[in-house]
């Protein structure tokens, strides 16, 4: 009973499938899964965006939304109705098609990286050997959707907006890869479900994630900053910083393709969280072996809303990074931890068990945290600033 | 440490986040067309008319005088003064306004029209729920829509209607003494006259 609520997902599309003949099986089976990812993802988005307008009215003290439906829940309904009836515009000198492909190449690239995770036990879509290389090299290519976005509205918002996201985006690619190359370290596979497989055993009823060693939580913590700036998430959202911008490189969109711009930015929220969880929290494995009765889809999605409660949480708290302190950091800060953390990975591997490496390991961070800290504390572009004219 | 300001900043937030669920002052936020509070005293928006008694056109204080027209900045006021006259609160025979309008988009609610009447006719009212579907008309107030009665005025402003209704009454009163004196000089001398046709 208990593994068939499991696997229902998996069992529910084996049925589908049954009534179809033997040679489109494969294929219809695919077509399904996509087709469920593609109605279930927006359908969070769209929970997600209420919630967030609550939870970001709560940190500020107000109620939110609480007029549409019930506290407000039909909300997303609401604003999905109004974007849809809305006039699209398309700016005159703008390059017309780049302009609609921008939106399109967006959403698609971002859906495509929910193709490899693993969403449960048996829920992956395809599982590539080389699963990890297919999301980064998908989550790659949105940097391109954006800069079509900024580049074809002939805005200079637009322009700026997209210059400061591609920046932006690239350095905390470079972060956000280095950081998740210690699990592959670890484990020896880019293949993510094999990355699931490595953590989902448990000792004295404690599971083996790779959060709970030194280089894994270095390396959590340095993937949840670089994926805040990949997915352009408050403090990082200087690409469409409205106080200095507008609205960033989707100035010149509106209605559904501006919808799209919305939507993509969510979905990217979720399929980085759901990457996070996959390297570092376990994936779709239980918190404690008691709890491994618990269907595995439901361990996955519920790390992957935690994270996006930090995240909202985190945009509630936050004031905007300057431009020059967004690349400070990404360079000076934490690539260089970055690489130390590659180092202590090594290094872990090859001390073997013991409680020596413990300790070996959560020093050299520790102290490389504080003294790179302190001495960027201390840097002129990092510190406060000094106003050379105004003071 | 680095990082240090950042968990002291998600404490405080985490603290908001619960606290506005549990503590009600937290949440000052007034659901507003349900419920309201209710506005001070001191609050203005357009100016009206005041009128005393029962019927608004003949209890208009006004008088027609246009000073307000005239000193108003954004020149809003467009007033109409009567062919005929008609006694006022005092008993005087006055002008009255035929037409009284004021363009509340135009307006700025600068109160001067209130500061430089001799009156006491225009006040500042509280009202503010004022959108229409018709930009032009439905903004623009004659002088039946801007007439509002004195306990109107004395509950929106008690304190300053109070202070106008004590003003108006020693006007009143002076202005009754001084048409008793006259009066009263005018019998004295009819008294006299006779006798001085005697002389």
């Amino acid at each position: 009973m208990i593994d068939r609520l499991d696997q229902i997902f998996v069992s529910l599309e084996h049925w589908l499938v049954g009534f179809l003949p033997a040679g489109w099986q494969a294929a219809a089976g695919v077509v399904l899964s996509v087709v469920v990812i593609i109605g279930f993802f927006p359908a969070l988005f769209a929970l997600t965006t209420v919630f967030e307008r609550k939870g970001l009215a709560r940190i500020q003290n107000r109620y939110g939304p609480n007029r549409v439906g019930p506290l407000g829940i039909l909300q997303p309904v609401a604003d999905g109705i109004k974007s849809l009836t809305k006039e699209d515009i398309v700016p005159l000198s703008a390059d017309a098609a780049v302009h609609l492909l921008a939106p399109l190449m967006l959403v698609v690239a971002v859906f495509m990286g929910f193709a490899v995770l693993p969403m449960g036990r048996n829920m992956v879509l395809v599982d590539m050997d080389a699963g990890l290389l297919f999301y980064f090299a998908m989550g790659a290519s949105t940097e391109v959707a954006v800069f079509m976005a900024g580049w074809s509205s002939r805005n200079k918002y637009s322009l700026l907006g997209a210059m400061r996201a591609v920046a932006q985006m690239i350095s905390y690619e470079v972060v956000l890869l280095l950081s998740s190359v210690v699990v592959v370290m670890m484990t020896g596979s880019l293949s993510l479900t094999k990355i699931v497989d490595a953590q989902n055993h448990y000792t004295w009823g404690l599971p083996h994630w790779y959060i709970f060693t030194p280089w894994g939580l270095a390396g959590f913590v340095m993937y949840s900053i670089a994926a805040t700036a990949e997915t352009n998430r408050s403090p990082f959202d200087l690409p469409e910083g409205e106080s200095e911008l507008v609205a960033g490189y989707h100035t010149e969109y509106s209605g559904f393709k501006f919808a799209l711009f919305f939507l993509g930015e969510y979905l990217a929220m979720f399929s980085i969280s759901g990457l996070g969880a996959t390297l570092f929290l376990g994936g779709w494995s239980a918190p404690f072996s008691f709890l491994g009765w618990v269907p595995s889809w439901i361990w996955f999605f519920s790390k992957l809303m935690l994270s996006i409660f930090v995240l909202i949480w985190m945009r509630g708290t936050l004031p905007r990074l300057r431009q020059d302190q967004l690349m400070n950091f990404a360079w000076k800060f934490i690539l260089p931890l970055c690489l130390l953390n590659l180092f202590v990975a090594a290094l872990w591997r090859f001390m073997g068990d013991g409680w020596l490496r413990w300790v070996a390991c959560s020093a050299i961070l520790v102290v490389a945290y504080v003294v790179v800290g302190r001495i960027e504390m201390r840097s002129e572009h990092f510190g406060p600033r000094r106003y050379r004219y105004a003071e | 440490m680095l990082g240090e300001g950042i968990v002291k900043g998600m404490a405080e937030t985490a603290k908001n986040f619960f606290g506005s669920f549990f503590s009600a002052e937290r949440l000052t936020t007034v659901q507003y067309p349900e419920e309201r509070i209710a506005t001070v005293e001191a609050a203005r928006v357009f100016p009206f008319l005041v009128y005393d008694g029962a019927d608004w056109e003949a209890g208009l204080r006004c008088v027609a005088c246009q000073i307000c027209e005239k000193e108003c900045p954004p020149k809003c006021i467009y007033i109409e003064k009567s062919k005929d006259k008609k006694p006022d609160v005092l008993g005087k025979p006055q002008f009255y306004p035929a037409k009284f309008d004021i363009d509340i988009s135009v307006c700025m609610s600068c109160q001067i029209c209130v500061e430089v009447c001799p009156f006491e006719a225009i006040k500042m009212n509280t009202e503010f729920e004022l959108s229409t579907d018709d930009r032009f008309g439905g903004l623009l107030l004659d002088r039946k829509e801007l007439a509002k009665s004195n306990e109107y005025y004395h509950e929106i402003h008690a304190t300053e209607a109070a202070g106008v209704d004590a003003h108006l009454a020693a006007e009143k009163a002076k202005s009754d003494a001084k048409a008793k004196a006259v009066h009263d000089a005018a019998a004295a001398k009819a008294a006299e006259k006779p006798t001085g046709a005697g002389d």
